[in-house]
């Protein structure tokens, strides 16, 4: 059976890949992200219902008005409790028609009330945590890349790095552009796409590794290598990111209301890994090594023309 | 050599099997989860006007600094310090112990004073460098402190100026201690002598370090609260990520069929093996902690698809089962240490260089992958010799193999 020249039509995937992030960047310039609570801060509406009520109902009613994924909690004497009198929400920013609205739907919905607080408050997250989170990464990328050169070559590291590069770009775009809300599980949603993307590319990488070491010659057509590289790992690479999603959609399907934009985060990363791996990393590493060939060959003739 | 092989393979997975539907659960919910999981205690405090410090935005703000410094030197996982209107902080507190002295520790004023015997105050805590907790030769528990530069200058004149006369130590007003001067101390550094616990001097030491605070503040409430993930949806997530695994572990069945059950068997203990060291480890569990594990599991099942796969391709060029299957975990075990030690490289180096969420990512996912070496490569292996030896497979579709691709003479 003769396999699609994957790597061969790298054109197409690097178009497809740049397509979505310029128009991310361009969204996150021009409109953003959707940043949580724990980066903007909010309000803080604190209440004594008169009757005990049912957190699943407090959900259903801020859902009402797009407030589904705030900070419900109960308060009371055991806190995994799934109703009580006390209720704390913290919402985002609130303006005050939409305060008085929220206001009656719980009073309509949910019965009388007391408020004890209805204040702003601020962010949990500051900008320490996320730069200090953006050095720590960019710190474990060099390690990856020296690593990676030590037990491949160079080529590979920065073509890995590429493409979970490339895969957090995807995720940000796709966050900017469906407008869906960034809160601290992000931070953690995009280091496990960066985890995920690093170890699926380089199961691909050693795979081309050994292929290079026993069935190629000077001169022999890469392309072909790379190809029946990635085909010869291909159900691996499908079988591992179907485990992955599984979990992950699950999560997402069954999952409550604030874990929802967090699984989204790691559905899109793990198949945008699993994509970049095949689609991505290869051909750049691909590009880098002709491109070091080139350059090799032509220094060979420079010195032979010299002599 | 059949049948002693088929004997361990049994009591093998009959033992995983029966540890994990008997101790999961509880080992699971035994382990400490942080405030997105489980709540905690919920703390108001509000800064009071004084005639020495008005309450002003600044002045919160600084306090919101110096109180996370206090909570972070008590060493939570992942707490929440947030402003709340004009003068007030929320701090919220994973599972402490005793919520009451948290929260004294926490709302202290903490402004150390140095006296001499007329009552004027020489030094105070910003000319603190450090201050750490002791126990001297006596067995007595002190507070060392060490001054900065220029505190150091005042305290060698302080007590130079005394020699034979008390000074006084007062925090908050109330003496700590008042030792006689024997002679001039230069080296920048003194002891807070005092009968107090061990404890007491760690919380004395993390006050002194962390700063007075520049306004009084005084809890106004104290209260527990639930998850910030709110209980409805972690009950929603928890049933959703058994279904998740559950799902993971039918699809390696289906895939793989024998050795799929093998690699089930290094799933369910390679669970249990990493609750085990958390709870050991005395961690916190919180969301980004669960992200760490759900990776770790996709890269233990990823282990196990490699391995299969490289035997199959071995059983397809013609190779017998036991052939197939070393030569198949020699050229996967490759791939595994490369892509797993990247991985570990990148855990470590977040888990130190991190904070909260990140560490916490970083703590499940490097223990993970380490763990999930041991069972996904070794168990497995194991395993699965005892079952190619026991010889009770004739199938090779059993194997995941078709039938087709492989010639008779291998299967045998």
């Amino acid at each position: 059976m003769k396999h699609f020249d994957i790597v061969g039509h790298s054109k197409i995937w690097y178009g497809i890949s740049s397509l979505i992030i310029i128009a991310g960047i361009i969204c996150m310039f021009t409109r953003g992200f959707n940043l949580g609570i724990d980066f903007t801060g909010g309000t803080l509406i604190d209440l004594k219902f008169d009757k005990a009520v049912n957190i699943n109902d407090v959900r259903t009613t801020m859902d009402q008005y797009n407030l589904a994924n705030s900070q419900i909690q109960l308060s009371g004497k055991a806190s995994n409790a799934t109703s009580s009198q006390d209720v704390m929400i913290r919402t985002k920013d609130l303006s005050q028609s939409e305060r008085e609205n929220v206001m009656k739907g719980l009073k309509d919905k949910l019965g009388s009330y007391k408020v004890l607080r209805e204040e702003k408050v601020g962010a949990t997250i500051g900008s320490e945590l996320v730069i200090n989170a953006l050095w720590a990464t960019l710190l474990s990328w060099l390690l990856i890349i020296a690593y990676v050169s030590y037990r491949f070559e160079f080529k590979f590291g920065l073509a890995a790095i590429m493409a979970l590069i490339h895969d957090t770009l995807v995720v940000l775009s796709v966050f900017s552009l469906t407008q869906k809300s960034i809160d601290s599980s992000f931070i953690a949603a995009i280091l496990t796409i960066i985890g995920y993307s690093v170890n699926d590319t380089i199961v691909i990488f050693d795979r081309i590794r050994e292929n290079l070491k026993l069935h190629f010659k000077r001169g022999g057509d890469i392309n072909e290598l790379a190809n029946r590289s990635i085909y010869q790992t291909l159900t691996r690479s499908i079988y591992t990111v179907l485990t992955v999603l599984v979990c992950t959609v699950a999560l997402y399907v069954f999952g409550g209301d604030t874990t929802k934009d967090f699984s989204f985060a790691l559905i899109i990363g793990f198949t945008c890994g699993a994509y970049s791996s095949i689609f991505t990393a290869t051909p750049l590493w691909i590009t880098f090594r002709n491109y070091s060939e080139k350059k090799h060959a032509q220094k060979r003739l420079n010195t032979k023309t010299a002599k | 050599m059949k049948r002693e092989s088929f004997f361990k393979l049994a009591v093998a997975i009959v033992a995983v099997i029966g540890l994990f539907v008997y101790f999961v659960k509880p080992l699971a919910f035994s382990i400490r989860q942080g405030l997105d999981l489980q709540g905690g205690t919920h703390v108001v405090l509000e800064g009071v006007d004084t005639p020495q410090a008005k309450v002003n935005d600044d002045a919160m703000n600084r306090v919101v600094k110096i109180i996370e410094n206090r909570v972070n030197a008590m060493g939570l996982t992942e707490p929440v310090i947030q402003r709340e209107g004009q003068r007030r902080i929320i701090v919220e507190l994973p599972g402490v112990k005793d919520p009451n002295k948290a929260i004294e520790v926490l709302g202290k004023t903490a402004m150390l004073e140095f006296r001499d015997e007329d009552g004027k105050t020489v030094l105070n805590g910003s000319d603190l460098k450090d201050a750490r907790e002791e126990t001297d030769q006596q067995g007595q528990n002190l507070v060392s402190l060490e001054f900065s530069p220029d505190g150091a200058k005042k305290f060698a004149d302080l007590t130079e100026e005394n020699v034979g006369r008390t000074i006084s130590i007062l925090l908050d007003g109330k003496v700590l201690t008042a030792p006689r001067v024997n002679e001039p101390i230069t080296g920048g550094k003194a002891v807070i002598t005092g009968n107090r616990s061990l404890e007491d001097a760690h919380n004395l030491a993390l006050l002194l370090r962390s700063g007075a605070l520049p306004v009084k503040v005084k809890s106004i409430e104290t209260r527990t609260v639930g998850p910030t993930l709110g209980q409805d949806s972690k009950d929603k997530s928890e049933f959703a990520f058994t279904i998740g695994i559950g799902a993971v572990v039918l699809f390696m069945l289906l895939f793989y069929r024998a050795p799929g059950l093998i690699a089930d068997i290094s799933l369910m203990a390679y669970v249990l093996l990493l609750l085990f060291v958390l709870k050991m480890l005395d961690a916190t569990l919180t969301l980004p902690g669960i992200a760490g594990i759900i990776l770790s599991i996709g890269m233990a099942v990823d282990a196990n698809v490699l391995i299969f796969e490289h035997f199959k391709e071995e059983m397809r060029s013609g190779k017998t089962v036991r052939w197939a299957m070393d030569s198949g975990f020699k050229r996967a075990f490759v791939t595994i240490f490369d892509s797993n030690l990247t991985t570990i490289i990148a855990s470590v180096v977040l888990f130190f260089f991190g904070t909260g969420p990140i560490r916490g990512f970083a703590i499940t996912l490097g223990l993970g992958v380490i763990l999930s070496m041991f069972t996904a490569v070794t168990m497995t292996k194991y395993l699965l010799k005892w079952l190619i030896a026991s010889n009770i497979i004739h199938n090779p579709r059993l194997f995941g193999v078709s039938s087709a691709s492989v010639s008779e003479k291998a299967v045998k």
